[in-house]
């Protein structure tokens, strides 16, 4: 049983390493920009529960910035997923330009 | 000598009855002697009348004083010309010869003669008291004076009945047979005349005369009134100290003649020497001269003369140990005779007797009797000590009267032993002890309690006399005075062992006007017989008093000690707050280091993934634009790290506002641009 799954984990993982890299160029960098944020908040918290709380404002500053990044970098990805057909442009703007110019000002 | 001693016996039991009361006399003495100088010694030298000069160089003479050189001038002037004139009145007359008695002016040779005939002629014709008076007392003394002179009253015995006949049934006698007022006054100078008709009379006066007078003598000394403390005066219209000194003038004169036989009762002769005695130092010049002349009367007499028992303290002190003082001379300070003095009874506030029947000491040096030895149960407070004089039997030939028991009050003071002195501060319900101090009331302490209106103050101590037993001093007092001024006095009460005070602040918050701060405490205990009495600042304490409500009366106002209010106070300790533990700075700088490494992996990442900028634009215009456009994110970038390390949030803010206008414009410049381009691109 445990050869099977370890076997099924590693095929599940080279599938989606495969479709992964079926994504365009663009998406991949918005998501490595999603990581590089998450990392960044994820050693935030890291150090804070090492050595307390004591400027928690900074804490808070910190975290909340990188998770706001992130999540507009989604909104952006979202919006620019050609794939996503759900998701149509209720938006102001119509173009790509549009959206990349409004995601830079949100951040 | 043995019936003598009896009646002696049961006279000084007659005289126990009367005398209830403890008081002190003293005699004659110099404190009189210099005051009479005041009174009696005219500033310009003369007198206005001889009556006035008589009193004066009489009382003088009494006590003693020699002022008749500076005095005998202008005053014997006075005196002849009186005694010259013809056409002089009785009284002026009577006056001159009294003044010449003492002054002894030189009348010249024939100035008797008339001055005789013309008293005579006056003693015969009068009608009125004072008249008989005069004239009698004025032979009386022209017969002492001028020896020579042969001067009988042939009519005596009539002048005797008809001066008689003023007298009234109850002793008194009137001025006159027309007036029917009468006076005691009248009474001592009726029997001064009487006494001069006596003297004058060529043959015994007839016994039942000289009888009838006596009962009248003793009727009057029903009249006498009496002090509790053993004083005896006669009252009148004159005042009591002229009636009772005519009175004695009158006695002692009329007795003073071996045919009356008269005998005054000693107790009472001891009752009149105390009333005088008692007087103290007169301010009037009649008052002085009647009560001198009186005493000189009563030293003199033939009968009994009075002895005073006096002491010059009349405080033990029991720490001193010195001896207690007793006096006995005459009522006008001259030497008594041999007597021995005894203590019969030391009584103290209980009424009990602590020492009995202890005789005194005699020191012949200071002529003074003296008690030195107290008994070991002798303790300080208020005593009565009863004094008994016991004449020698080889003073008897002169009578000498004194009172039988001579009470007198005396205080013994000691030192008082102050023990168990503390001041606590208790929780009220409970009774608990929040604070407590022992207290030396010998020194000014520095007790320093503090309490609120929730807590009681109390205060105790143990005072014991020199024997132990336990005191209940007069003034035990605790004053607690506020920085105002505004000060509030407790009674320290005294029970069972010890004395205490308890102060419910609750209860004394309105008494105290609601003032709350710093009170100084001040204890004070004192009382006569307390040697070491007490005022000592024991501290302060600091009370804490609710709010004042609207009802509650103000205190009064005082004029506050600004130097209390506005110096220095203590100083303020600060407690800073402890700052956070910050972490170790190595932890930090590797966390740092940490955070960078996730963008340097980005960076990678993007370099791996073939990030191109290929999309650049060219041409000047747009690249000018999109050159901008990544310049001015980067500046605000920048204006972050900047905030961060330096700036605040309303500069940053400004310079925010500032660079995004300037990016909206330059953003969509490159937009529009790309649009613009991939339109060519896409069109071509």
């Amino acid at each position: 049983m445990v050869k099977s799954t370890s076997k099924d984990a590693q095929d599940l993982f080279r599938s989606l390493h495969s479709a992964y890299s079926a994504t365009p160029t663009n998406l991949k960098i918005i998501d490595l920009y999603v990581v590089f944020a998450v990392f960044t908040a994820l050693i935030q918290v890291a150090y804070m529960a090492l050595v307390g709380s004591f400027p928690f404002n900074s804490f808070l500053s910190g975290v909340l910035s990188c998770v706001g990044t992130a999540v507009l970098a989604v909104c952006l990805r979202i919006q620019v997923n050609k794939e996503n057909k759900e998701f149509k442009h209720k938006t102001v703007v119509t173009n790509l330009r549009g959206i990349v110019a409004m995601f830079v000002i949100a951040v | 000598m043995m019936a003598r001693c009896l009646a002696r016996f049961l006279v000084s039991l007659l005289a126990l009855a009367i005398c209830n009361a403890a008081s002190v006399s003293h005699p004659i003495s110099d404190s009189h002697r210099s005051a009479a100088l005041d009174v009696f010694v005219p500033l310009d030298g003369s007198y206005k009348s001889l009556e006035e000069a008589y009193e004066a160089l009489k009382s003088l003479e009494i006590l003693g004083i020699d002022k008749k050189s500076d005095l005998s001038s202008g005053t014997c002037e006075n005196v002849v010309k009186v005694l010259a004139s013809p056409s002089s009145a009785l009284k002026d007359v009577f006056y001159a010869l009294s003044v010449n008695g003492i002054l002894k002016c030189k009348t010249g040779e024939d100035g008797p003669k008339d001055i005789v005939s013309k008293l005579q002629a006056g003693a015969k014709d009068a009608k009125l008291l004072l008249d008989f008076y005069y004239s009698i007392r004025g032979l009386v003394l022209v017969k002492e004076q001028f020896s020579g002179t042969d001067l009988t009253l042939g009519n005596a015995e009539a002048i005797f009945r008809s001066v008689k006949a003023l007298s009234q049934s109850d002793g008194r006698w009137r001025y006159s047979s027309n007036n029917a007022e009468s006076s005691t006054f009248a009474a001592g100078l009726a029997f001064e005349t009487l006494a001069g008709v006596i003297s004058l009379a060529p043959s015994e006066i007839d016994q039942s005369l000289i009888q009838t007078v006596k009962t009248g003598i003793l009727k009057l000394f029903d009249s006498i009134q009496k002090y509790d403390d053993g004083t005896f005066y006669f009252d009148g219209s004159e005042g009591p100290i002229s009636t009772t000194a005519s009175v004695i003038r009158g006695l002692t004169s009329f007795a003073a003649s071996e045919s009356t036989g008269l005998n005054l009762p000693g107790d009472k002769i001891v009752g009149l020497a105390k009333f005088f005695l008692g007087v103290g130092i007169p301010g009037d010049a009649k008052d002085f001269f009647n009560q001198i002349d009186a005493l000189a009367c009563l030293e003199d007499n033939r009968f009994s003369v009075p002895l005073i028992l006096s002491l010059p303290s009349t405080v033990i002190s029991l720490t001193k140990k010195e001896p207690l003082k007793v006096k006995v001379s005459t009522v006008l300070g001259s030497k008594a005779p041999a007597l021995s003095v005894k203590l019969a009874k030391a009584l103290n506030s209980k009424g009990s007797s602590v020492i009995n029947n202890q005789e005194l000491k005699f020191d012949a040096d200071s002529a003074t009797y003296f008690l030195d030895s107290f008994p070991k149960n002798f303790d300080v407070g208020k005593y009565t000590f009863v004094f008994e004089i016991l004449l020698d039997e080889s003073a008897n030939e002169k009578g000498y009267i004194t009172e039988a028991q001579t009470k007198v009050p005396i205080a013994a003071t000691g030192a008082i032993g102050i023990e168990n002195a503390e001041i606590a501060v208790l929780d009220s319900d409970v009774g608990s002890i929040e604070s407590q101090k022992k207290l030396d009331l010998t020194k000014d302490g520095v007790v320093s309690l503090s309490a609120n209106h929730l807590q009681k103050l109390r205060l105790s101590f143990q005072l014991t006399t020199p024997l132990g037993l336990v005191f209940k001093p007069h003034q035990a007092f605790l004053k607690l005075k506020h920085e105002s001024q505004v000060e509030h006095i407790f009674l320290v009460k005294t029970s069972g062992k010890k004395a205490e005070l308890v102060l419910d602040f609750l209860g004394l918050v309105e008494k105290l006007y609601y003032l709350s701060g710093k009170y100084e405490i001040q204890l004070t205990i004192g009382d006569a017989s307390m040697e070491n009495s007490l005022l000592s600042n024991i501290g302060h304490i600091e009370l804490d008093l609710p709010e004042r409500p609207e009802k509650a009366p103000l205190p009064p106002l005082h004029p506050t000690d600004p130097y209390s209010r506005y110096g220095p106070k203590a100083e303020i300790s600060h407690i800073f707050r402890v700052p956070e533990k910050l972490p170790a700075k190595q932890l930090s700088l590797i966390f740092l280091g940490l955070i960078v490494l996730p963008f340097i992996a980005f960076l990678i990442g993007l370099t791996r993934l073939g990030v191109n900028i290929k999309s650049f634009p060219s041409s000047v215009g747009a690249a000018t634009s999109a050159l901008l456009f990544h310049g001015g994110i980067g500046a605000v970038l920048l204006l972050y790290v900047l905030f961060w390390l330096k700036l605040d949030l309303f500069t940053t803010l400004k310079a925010l506002s500032l660079l995004g206008v300037f990016l909206l414009f330059v953003g969509h410049r490159t937009l529009s641009n790309l649009a613009a381009a991939s339109n060519k691109l896409k069109s071509a």
